[in-house]
């Protein structure tokens, strides 16, 4: 593999933009940072769209599923790529804020803006629920523990006829008119604007906690739990931290959804959807957030580029996936500390990996 | 007048296997302690149950009048005692001023929402965070290495990170397991007078160590442990001179009686 690797080596243009990216200053990097949002407003246009995707609504598209990716992947990024916990079910959390702006809108008649915060608790609940007794586990334990969870979540608002069973609720209402900004069923923008504020909030607050003691301590609990442990830090409320917060961030993206496409099915939900956000993260360059932004893009995009393709674009998008693992793990654009961690071996995953380690003992000899 | 630290009766049985018997052990306010033994004899196992990561088959451990029963491994480092490993653990990808941080993240306060807020708290913390980890960096002396990775620091480096770290969660207790191995003379050396002036500052040590120069240097007292018992205990020069520890180390002569 590595052989293959050598006599293919393609040489990095990310390296070189980090370097960049380093020298530049404070006021520059704002720049930067501010010139990517421009970008973003300004990206429903109706000439890239013909560029970017000449078979399908570009506007459409950039909502769902670009920007809901993004901030699926986001939220997936704090549990994955900051804390280091593989979590397989986060799809859970994006079904349950889409239910809950489903029911409360329907059968409460509650707007938007009155089920946002309740859908956020609600998540956020079902995060500590689900955290609680599991997040004791570690690595593939866990893997096959929120796998469960999301599964779980979907069959069960498949089989409860309150939950609209296999068809679904529909009649749900859109986000009511802000000023002149009209949220119909036809124009995507007002929902793919309101999403990019989402995103730009949850950005702001995950690069917060990250320069805290909190983001030190994730850090530290994907190095070495245990001595992460033995240096103060309650590693199961930090891991349960990252867990909630990730989750109030997915119900966030399934309230988003749920308030454009009028009706949701459990189908919307499937386990593929989690594989997909976790392939963002980790394709895109795990912990690294413009990197995750960047691998949410693709993995939402490619599939509707080729749509042309039809069944065979999934075909496709699992051979560049293939073709990513062998010739980039480290993801499209990692971190300085990701590229160091894949240079460990043990495939970067940390405390991710398939070890396993015995409640109370330590590797340490007696 | 109670001691900083007491075992009493302390017993880790790992299925058949007792790896620590009956094992009593008083630790006095400001004393360094060494704790001696061959190899396997218990003495990282005795760290591991005071840190809280395994859970004495029988006995009691004391910390400053309180016991520490059942506590989970950083509530006892919130208590007060600060450990360093046997083989480096350190944080390898983080810098080695971001290790010494997470360890004195253990006396800090701040929450979630005051991160994202960038409270007063918050603010104050981080910098009294790298104020102090600063301090402590150049306290053991790698102060010129602070943004270096942790992994990439040599060896010796890497050993005074990791009791840089300790140190920073204030503790009253610091445990060093075999904090000399590997050390040149040179280096053994100014470990000694760290660890004096560690406890210049008011702290107590419990040592374990392997090189018997540094401990007979260093120490006020001894615990000699073979397979999982304490087998003399004094002062170091006593101690030397025990037929047992003797035997210990050495073994009896093949045609002793």
């Amino acid at each position: 593999m590595s052989a293959l690797r050598a006599r293919l080596r393609v040489p990095s243009i990310i390296e070189p933009i980090g370097r960049w990216w380093d020298r530049l200053p404070s006021w520059g990097r704002w720049a930067v940072r501010g010139l990517a949002v421009v970008l973003a407003v300004l990206a429903p246009n109706q000439a890239i769209g013909e560029f970017m995707a000449p078979q399908s609504d570009w506007a459409t598209i950039l909502f769902y599923p670009i920007s809901i990716y993004v901030l699926l992947a986001v939220g997936l990024n704090v549990v994955v790529g900051m804390a280091g916990l593989l979590d397989l079910g986060y799809v859970a959390f994006f079904a349950i804020g889409g239910y809950a702006m489903a029911l409360l809108g329907t059968k409460m008649g509650w707007n938007f803006w009155e089920i946002l915060p309740v859908a956020i608790l609600l998540t956020a609940g079902s995060g500590l629920a689900l955290g609680t007794p599991t997040l004791r586990l570690r690595g593939d334990y866990l893997a096959i523990v929120t796998l469960g969870f999301g599964e779980i979540v979907r069959i069960t608002a498949q089989n409860t006829n309150a939950l609209g069973g296999p068809r679904g609720i529909a009649g749900i209402p859109h986000p009511p008119d802000i000023g002149p900004i009209h949220f119909g069923v036809i124009d995507p923008r007002p929902y793919y604007y309101l999403t990019l504020v989402a995103i730009v909030l949850v950005i702001v607050m995950v690069r917060r906690i990250e320069a805290s003691r909190i983001g030190r301590a994730w850090v530290a609990i994907r190095e070495d739990e245990d001595a992460a442990e033995a240096m103060g830090v309650p590693t199961f409320r930090y891991k349960l931290l990252a867990f909630v917060f990730g989750a109030a961030i997915g119900g966030t993206a399934g309230v988003m959804f749920a308030s454009k496409v009028i009706a949701i099915v459990p189908d919307n939900y499937p386990f593929l959807l989690s594989v997909f956000i976790l392939c963002a993260v980790v394709l895109g360059g795990s912990g690294n957030l413009p990197g995750v932004i960047l691998g949410a893009f693709v993995v939402g995009y490619l599939p509707e580029r080729f749509r042309f393709l039809a069944e065979y674009r999934v075909l496709l998008f699992g051979a560049a996936l293939v073709a990513m693992m062998i010739f980039r793990p480290e993801g499209l654009l990692p971190s300085r500390r990701r590229r160091a961690e894949m240079a460990e071996g043990g495939g970067g995953m940390g405390r991710l990996g398939a070890e396993v380690v015995e409640a109370g003992a330590t590797k340490v000899e007696a | 007048m109670s001691s900083l630290l007491e075992l009493r009766e302390v017993t880790m049985r790992f299925g058949g296997v007792v790896a620590v018997d009956q094992l009593d052990l008083r630790l006095e306010v400001g004393e360094i302690l060494g704790l001696i033994g061959p190899n396997g004899a218990g003495k990282t196992t005795v760290f591991n149950m005071i840190t809280g990561v395994y859970r004495p088959t029988s006995g009691t451990i004391s910390f400053d009048g309180r016991s520490m029963a059942g506590r989970a491994p950083h509530n006892v480092t919130r208590a007060g005692i600060g450990r360093t490993f046997q083989n480096i653990r350190l944080f390898p990808n983080m810098s080695a001023i971001e290790n010494v941080l997470v360890g004195a993240d253990a006396r800090h306060h701040q929450s979630a929402f005051e991160a994202i807020f960038g409270l007063p708290r918050h603010r104050a913390e981080e910098r009294d965070g790298r104020k102090v980890a600063h301090q402590l960096l150049d306290f053991v002396g790698i102060g010129q290495v602070a943004e270096e990775t942790a992994k990439n620091l040599p060896y010796g480096d890497q050993r005074r990170l990791e009791i840089a770290r300790a140190l920073a969660t204030e503790p009253k207790l610091l445990l060093l397991d075999e904090p000399a191995a590997g050390m040149n003379p040179n280096e053994k050396n100014e470990l000694e007078a760290l660890i004096r002036r560690i406890r210049e500052g008011g702290r107590t040590v419990l040592l374990i160590e392997h090189d018997m120069s540094v401990v007979m240097q260093l120490c006020d007292r001894i615990s000699v442990l073979d397979f999982g018992r304490k087998i003399a205990e004094g002062a170091p020069a006593q101690v030397q001179n025990d037929q047992a520890v003797i035997e210990a180390y050495l073994g009896v002569p093949a045609d002793a009686p």
